[in-house]
């Protein structure tokens, strides 16, 4: 015979479940999150509002001519043709030099290099070169790429600006690379070395399609930067006034061995003018800036997704 | 094609004595492992025959897997390790000059002990160690071979192009075995391959092991004594001894002889302390 009634048990094993301290800090420290997360959507979601808005007049009235026209100093006849032709060559450089040079010294760093204070102090160097300001990568551009190499590149050319890019984007491209080459789990490298291959072969047909992904985000992200960044750009020469040759077409190989401008320039230049007119075309530049790195990051992520898909 | 017909990618020239049993595969004579500084274990010696289930047993830390790693210069991947003492494959010092790493890896294959298929399809899986070989024949042939001797082939023959790592994890480690086996070893090193696996797969394993060694010859690392003594042939029990000096714990060799004997009577008494459950 039971002591005591199961009805009373249950009673008592009920308060002691229900019962129990409030977790309060726990509470506290989820809704401060929460704020940091509003905060930040929202401060974004105001900017882009705030753009969108400023250049509808631009957008909506003229959106053709203003992607094909050229610059000038009368607000009715402003386009960003020839911004939108430089960032798209400044976003080629980036692709062709900083991309293969990054990912190959990231796959040298995380798979070949021994590990000797030579090979710390260069991965030191190159997280620390990740921080330095751009304005001081355009005095390297406009010395070697515009000065030095004058003869090569024509000087304050697009393709200066677009390697002085490269190179800024550089050591992001080579951290975010080495990141993901890092984060293979190495039971995948042992499989491929376990059944005999070479660690090119491990590298080539294991390493790099798992790390593929990571790197891919990381590559776009310095391409964002690349395409945004105006300091360097004016350092190294880009012009805020009118163009010669400036009715060519995007892929015309001729300007790339002239003047040039980009996207930001043009903000930074349009956003000066005391004109009131020139308020919502820098808004409507914005917005074609915002969209042409969209456009890059969307191709990424398919890209991306792609790759992550095969992975599993 | 007969299925059992072995395609040997470099003809090796001890072809004759292949086919007696028992010979000396392996001769391991006062290796001592390092890892920077640190002594991972000391003074092995034994050898490994043909065609025999060799089993390293002992208890977490005794240097089972280091010894075991060393066999086919899986070590040499941990840039801090090194080995001292001779290593002799057929004669030959693995660890002597121009002596090509992955060459050795070829014909002394490895399972591990967590599976590791390539995120990839099951027959990518297979296909990828004669490929890198440079297997010439039929490569649809090797894999259904490969995955046959592995007791894999009936439960994926009509899904070979989805992914390996779809499967449970039995099945991945018999791919993993499959995969070792596909560019036909005479060697498969196996570090624990059942730890992470349920009684059923892991039955299934050890018939695989039982099945398979007239053609090859397995050494096996197991925390599991049972284990140990349903497969092996001969089994080596390792521990650990602690420096008063340095307070560093080494591995060392106890005992090695045929299992039958290490688990009825044997010589040294930490050996029949670990395996009549008395310590470890």
């Amino acid at each position: 015979m039971a002591l005591v009634n199961p009805a009373t048990t249950r009673e008592a094993v009920a308060r002691q479940l229900r019962g129990g301290r409030a977790d309060i800090a726990g509470l506290a420290f989820r809704a401060l999150l929460l704020v940091a997360l509003l905060v930040t959507v929202g401060i974004l979601g105001i900017l882009i509002l705030d753009v969108w808005t400023g250049g509808w007049s631009v957008l909506s009235e003229r959106l053709g001519s203003f992607l094909t026209g050229t610059l000038s100093s009368r607000s009715e006849r402003a386009g960003v043709f020839q911004g939108i032709r430089g960032s798209f060559w400044i976003a080629m450089f980036t692709i062709v030099l900083a991309f293969p040079l990054g990912i190959g010294a990231a796959i040298y760093l995380e798979e070949y290099a021994p590990n000797t204070r030579f090979a710390r102090v260069v991965d030191v160097n190159i997280r620390n070169l990740a921080g330095v300001p751009s304005v001081v990568y355009g005095i390297l551009g406009l010395t070697i790429f515009v000065k030095v190499l004058g003869s090569f590149t024509g000087g304050r050319t697009v393709m200066a600006a677009g390697i002085t890019l490269a190179i800024l984007v550089l050591p992001i491209v080579i951290i975010t690379s080495a990141e993901a080459i890092r984060s293979v789990p190495s039971g995948l490298r042992e499989a491929g070395f376990g059944v005999g291959a070479t660690r090119w072969e491990v590298i080539r047909h294991h390493v790099l399609p798992y790390a593929a992904p990571g790197i891919l985000t990381g590559t776009v992200l310095s391409l964002a930067r690349a395409l945004g960044e105006a300091a360097p750009l004016i350092l190294v020469g880009a012009t805020t006034d009118f163009l010669g040759g400036g009715r060519g077409s995007l892929l015309d190989f001729g300007q790339l061995t002239e003047r040039f401008t980009a996207l930001p320039i043009i903000i930074t230049t349009w956003a000066g003018r005391p004109q009131t007119e020139f308020r919502s075309l820098t808004a409507a530049a914005i917005v074609v800036l915002l969209v042409v790195v969209l456009l890059f990051n969307a191709v990424a992520i398919l890209l991306r997704n792609r790759y992550e898909k095969r992975r599993r | 094609m007969n299925t059992d017909q072995r395609v040997t990618p470099v003809a090796m020239p001890e072809t004759a004595e292949r086919s007696e049993g028992g010979a000396v595969v392996f001769d391991v004579s006062d290796v001592s492992v390092y890892y920077g500084p640190f002594r991972a274990v000391r003074d092995v010696n034994l050898q490994i025959r043909r065609n025999e289930i060799t089993a390293f047993i002992g208890p977490s830390g005794c240097g089972k897997t280091t010894v075991l790693r060393c066999l086919n210069r899986m070590n040499d991947l941990i840039e801090t390790a090194r080995v001292e003492g001779r290593i002799n494959y057929h004669g030959v010092d693995l660890y002597g000059e121009g002596i090509n790493p992955t060459e050795v890896r070829r014909r002394i294959g490895m399972v591990f002990q967590k599976p590791n298929p390539f995120p990839k399809s099951i027959y990518d899986n297979v296909a990828f160690g004669p490929r890198v070989a440079g297997i010439k024949g039929d490569m649809d042939e090797i894999v259904e071979r490969s995955l046959r001797r592995a007791a894999l082939w009936d439960e994926v023959k009509d899904r070979l192009r989805s992914s390996a790592t779809g499967m449970s994890g039995g099945q991945q480690q018999r791919l993993c075995i499959a995969r070792a086996l596909a560019v036909d070893p005479e060697v498969i090193l196996m570090d624990e391959p059942c730890s992470a696996l349920d009684p059923i797969a892991t039955g299934r394993i050890e018939d695989l092991m039982d099945e398979i060694k007239s053609q090859y010859t397995i050494v096996i690392v197991t925390h599991n004594m049972q284990q140990a003594a349903r497969v092996s042939d001969r089994c080596a029990f390792f521990t650990t001894e602690v420096s008063e000096v340095s307070d560093t714990r080494t591995g060392i060799l106890v005992e090695y002889d045929e299992t039958e004997k290490m688990f009825s009577n044997p010589e040294d008494e930490r050996t029949e302390n670990y395996v009549t459950g008395r310590f470890g």
